[in-house]
């Protein structure tokens, strides 16, 4: 189901939310609504499932205006951050619910409910626990058990709020490769909120990036993070240096590589698009401070010493292999190149 | 009013929780407050001044807080006990304390009148031993307050005490203080608000006690006759105007009182809060 | 007054010296028995102090069996009603943002504030002969005061708030986030509070519904007030048992007291079994 959100405002009092969202989701999607904290991207999901109401805008959930329907009726499936599952039920009870309370006239047999409610267990792979009570799973079952409550009732857009917020690193590493998995399989159009960059990028095959309650840039993880729209976006997604024209560096910038247009005010790059050697040259205002092992790459910390005086840290990031070739060490002192940087105003 | 879409039953609730509030609670209790209008001013401070309705009140107030005062204190030490130590029969005591709670308060008033009447087992042995009459005089009515006080305290205190957390006290005594430091310093100021509270409870409900307090008190006009008695007695002699100002009078008081409640209550949360 | 109250012992490391703890618990059941467990023991042994044939009779004279007749009458009305006001007054409060919310629930709590005798009396003020509907009443020869109904209408305003305070906390701290995950799942708002909010309220409810009881049937200031102590009639039997006592029938009064009595502790054990159901479903 393709959703399309025209016009959407909310405001708590005197604190506005949301602003004139529009925002369009084709069929089939798996998408990430990522902002830091109070973006309104909880509350934009709670608004397309009908947990909140818009004090302006129109919902249309494929093709049909589904703005004045009550969560009840909209068809939609939500997983809360805290996974509200019915503590009283079991886990079987739980997933059995959606069906269970359905009109006598559509409601299916018994019979046929336990085939449904055990499948999506199986689907889940927690159908051994299926007699347990909710407070006797762990977080990342509770997760899955919510999940397959809500996929009970064959929603045709599935809504997750901060999904994996609560549970432990590792955990949350395994969840998301198969929420991945499952969405791959299911195809069901779902949505995500997270503050989390990294788990939107590596789980969403949209990313809709919101600040303020505003959307800063709608796109697919590589449209996102090779061609961020604004300072916000490349700032927010993956790491930046921050390079801001000053008269003296002017010079310095093409020295570097960096070309500069009349508009541009300040030049973000990816710690990955510089280069570095050893200079030769003993006047060069980069030294290389530190650097660190992240695993496979390094990151490596060069201060230069602006015109004013203070120092600046520029962060550069490099395969191992490519560093130690470089035979750096402490203290040397160090020539950058830019291979690629976004300008903004 | 967007939750009210979305939670259903928003109407229905809200309009009879306050349909059902205004017949059983608000109109009646207003009732008191427009016939207390039919009184002129000057009246109802003739009967407020009236020597036996100042001395009723006094034997109210001042048996209620000694009550108070003296529950406050044993209430303490068996929430402390109550919370801190553990000894045989310690759940059966525990579920004792809210007796007074659930006992009907004239039953309560006739087994303390038996017991501390001048001929009652305790009464005659305080009277013979100390010359210390309780039945029939104002200490009974103390007496009487105590036992139903007991609850308001002890369950004030006991879940402030349970959720104490120890670490400071720990804190404290790692730095060198001795026991009775920390408790002076550390504990009990932490759980004096709650404390504070219990007793105003307490003291609210004694003001306005009736049935455990009649059988033992004597009931003499000027000497033990508490300000309810006085009301009824007002009632049966159709003495309605009053027993309206009394009552009114008795009224505002408590609502004072509830006031002073609700904020110390609120105080408490805010240390907790903190704790 | 919080419900759920475990026994454990607060941990802590430090333990005060023994001699304070021995004297500590001394005073603290000292002062319990004193003024717990003696009267509850003098009851007793009141209400047999003429031994068990004058007991029974006590308890099998019509006025006693009228009055109890009666208690149990009020508390079949007011408890129920009570109840009902109880939960719905806690959805509104605990599941939805309205203007006047804390006032509401600060005129909840009135009856509590109010003395007996004022409870009464402002039905007296109401429904008497110089009532405001007094005369109405008098005129369709139908009695308030001092009859049944005034009873149960004054039993009623003192036992309002306790279901309400129950579980208006309880409801508070649950959260509506399980009632929003039922309807986004698809249940009506019946299905919705019969399948998802009462079983996780059902102790606390039944704890409200206990002391609610346990208060109807004891109360006895106001009810002394709009009664008018007509035996047979419209005594209930905590007005019984004064009647006898200011009578000098003492076993009478201590044969009702017993019952009485009787009820309150199985008020208490009901209520203990109800904390520890409570503290153990906690656990989610």
């Amino acid at each position: 189901m393709s959703i399309l959100l025209s016009n959407i405002s909310k405001n708590f009092g005197q604190f506005a939310a949301l602003h004139d969202i529009d925002l369009e989701i084709p069929e089939g999607e798996l998408v990430a609504l990522l902002g830091p904290s109070g973006c309104g991207k909880t509350t934009l999901l709670r608004i397309i499932a009908g947990l909140e109401q818009a004090d302006k805008g129109k919902i249309f959930l494929n093709g049909d205006d589904k703005t004045d329907l009550h969560v009840s009726q909209r068809g939609i499936g939500f997983v809360f951050q805290h996974y509200a599952l019915f503590r009283h039920m079991t886990v079987f009870d739980n997933v059995a619910f959606g069906m269970r309370v359905k009109d006598k006239k559509v409601r299916p047999s018994e019979a046929e409910i336990a085939k449904k409610t055990h499948a999506l267990l199986e689907l889940v792979q927690l159908d051994w626990l299926h007699n347990r009570f909710p407070d006797q799973l762990s977080g990342g079952q509770r997760q899955r058990i919510a999940l397959a409550r809500a996929l009970a009732v064959e929603p045709s857009v599935l809504l997750l709020d901060e999904p994996f917020g609560a549970l432990d690193a590792s955990v949350r590493k395994d969840l998301r490769q198969w929420l991945r998995n499952l969405h791959h399989e299911l195809n069901v159009t779902s949505i995500f909120v997270t503050h989390d960059q990294e788990e939107a990028m590596e789980v969403a095959s949209q990313v809709v990036v919101l600040n303020k309650g505003r959307i800063e840039q709608q796109g697919s993880p590589a449209e996102i993070y090779d061609y961020p729209a604004n300072e916000f976006v490349s700032k927010f997604i993956g790491q930046t240096n921050e390079f801001t024209l000053e008269h003296q560096t002017v010079d310095w910038f093409k020295h570097i590589g960096l070309l500069i247009s009349e508009q541009s005010k300040v030049a973000h790059v990816r710690p990955h698009d510089i280069e570095i050697a050893k200079s030769t040259n003993n006047d060069t205002p980069i030294t290389l401070k530190d650097w660190q092992h992240l695993g496979a790459l390094i990151r490596i910390e060069l201060m230069k010493n602006l015109p004013n005086g203070k120092p600046k840290l520029v962060y550069v990031e490099m395969p191992n292999e490519q560093f130690k070739r470089l035979q750096l060490n402490r203290g040397d002192k160090v020539d950058l190149k830019i291979r690629h940087a976004h300008w903004f105003n | 009013m967007s939750q009210s879409r979305i939670m259903p039953g928003f109407r229905p609730t809200v309009s009879f929780t306050v349909f059902y509030l205004s017949l059983v609670v608000l109109i009646p209790l207003s009732t008191l407050v427009f016939k207390s209008f039919e009184l002129n001013f000057d009246d109802y401070v003739n009967i407020i001044t009236h020597k036996r309705v100042v001395a009723a009140f006094r034997v109210s107030f001042t048996t209620a807080l000694g009550a108070a005062v003296i529950a406050s204190f044993f209430g303490f030490i068996v929430a402390w006990v109550l919370t801190r130590y553990s000894f045989a029969g310690k759940r059966f005591f525990h579920a004792l304390i809210d007796l007074p709670f659930a006992l009907p308060t004239a039953v309560a008033g006739i087994v303390l009148a038996t017991i501390f009447q001048p001929s009652g087992f305790l009464g005659k042995f305080l009277k013979e031993n100390f010359d210390l009459q309780i039945g029939f005089k104002p200490a009974g009515i103390v007496v009487a307050l105590i036992f139903i006080s007991i609850p308001f305290v002890v369950r004030t205190v006991e879940p402030v005490l349970q959720e104490f957390d120890s670490r400071m006290e720990e804190a404290a005594s790692s730095l060198g203080a001795t026991r009775w430091q920390v408790f002076t310093k550390i504990i009990f100021p932490n759980i004096f608000p709650a404390l504070l509270t219990g007793f105003a409870l307490s003291f609210a409900r004694g003001v306005g006690e009736y049935g455990s307090v009649i059988f033992i008190a004597g009931n003499l006009p000027y000497v033990s006759e508490i300000v309810p008695l006085l009301i009824i007695t007002k009632l049966e002699q159709y003495d309605m105007p009053g027993a309206t100002a009394i009552a009114l009078t008795m009224l505002v008081i408590s609502f004072l009182l509830l006031l002073l409640i609700n904020l110390l209550q609120h105080w408490v949360r805010k240390r907790s809060g903190q704790l | 007054m919080s419900a759920a109250i475990s026994t454990r012992v607060h941990q802590s490391t430090l333990d005060d010296a023994n001699w304070v703890r021995w004297s500590l618990i001394t005073i603290a059941l000292g002062f319990v028995i004193l003024f717990l467990c003696v009267p509850l023991v003098l009851v007793i042994i009141q209400a047999f102090s003429k031994g068990f044939g004058a007991y029974f009779s006590a308890l099998s004279q019509p006025d006693m069996q009228a009055a109890m007749r009666l208690t149990l009458l009020t508390a079949l009305i007011t408890v129920p009603l009570n109840t009902v006001f109880g939960v719905a007054a806690a959805w509104a409060i605990t599941r939805f943002e309205f203007r006047g919310k804390n006032l509401l629930i600060t005129l909840i709590d009135l009856p509590f504030s109010v003395s007996p005798v004022i409870s009464g009396l402002i039905f007296v003020l109401l429904f008497g002969a110089q009532g405001w509907f007094g005369s109405w009443f008098v005129e369709h020869d139908i009695k308030i005061i001092f009859a049944v109904p005034g009873i149960v209408l004054a039993t009623l305003f003192i036992t309002f708030p306790f279901v309400a305070r129950q579980l208006i906390p309880l409801m508070q701290e649950m959260g509506s986030e399980e009632e929003e995950a039922a309807l986004s799942l698809g249940a009506s708002g019946w299905k919705t509070f019969f399948l998802v909010t009462l079983p996780n309220i059902k102790w606390a409810l039944l704890y409200g519904v206990l002391l609610c009881n346990a208060r109807a049937m004891g109360e006895f200031g106001a009810v002394s007030v709009v009664s008018g102590h007509i035996r047979g009639m419209t005594n209930t039997l905590p007005l019984h048992v004064e009647v006898s006592y200011n009578e000098y029938d003492s076993v009478s009064a201590f044969a009702g007291a017993s019952i009485l009595a009787g009820l309150a502790i199985v008020t208490l054990i009901l209520k203990t079994l109800l904390e520890w159901k409570q503290t153990n479903r906690a656990t989610v």
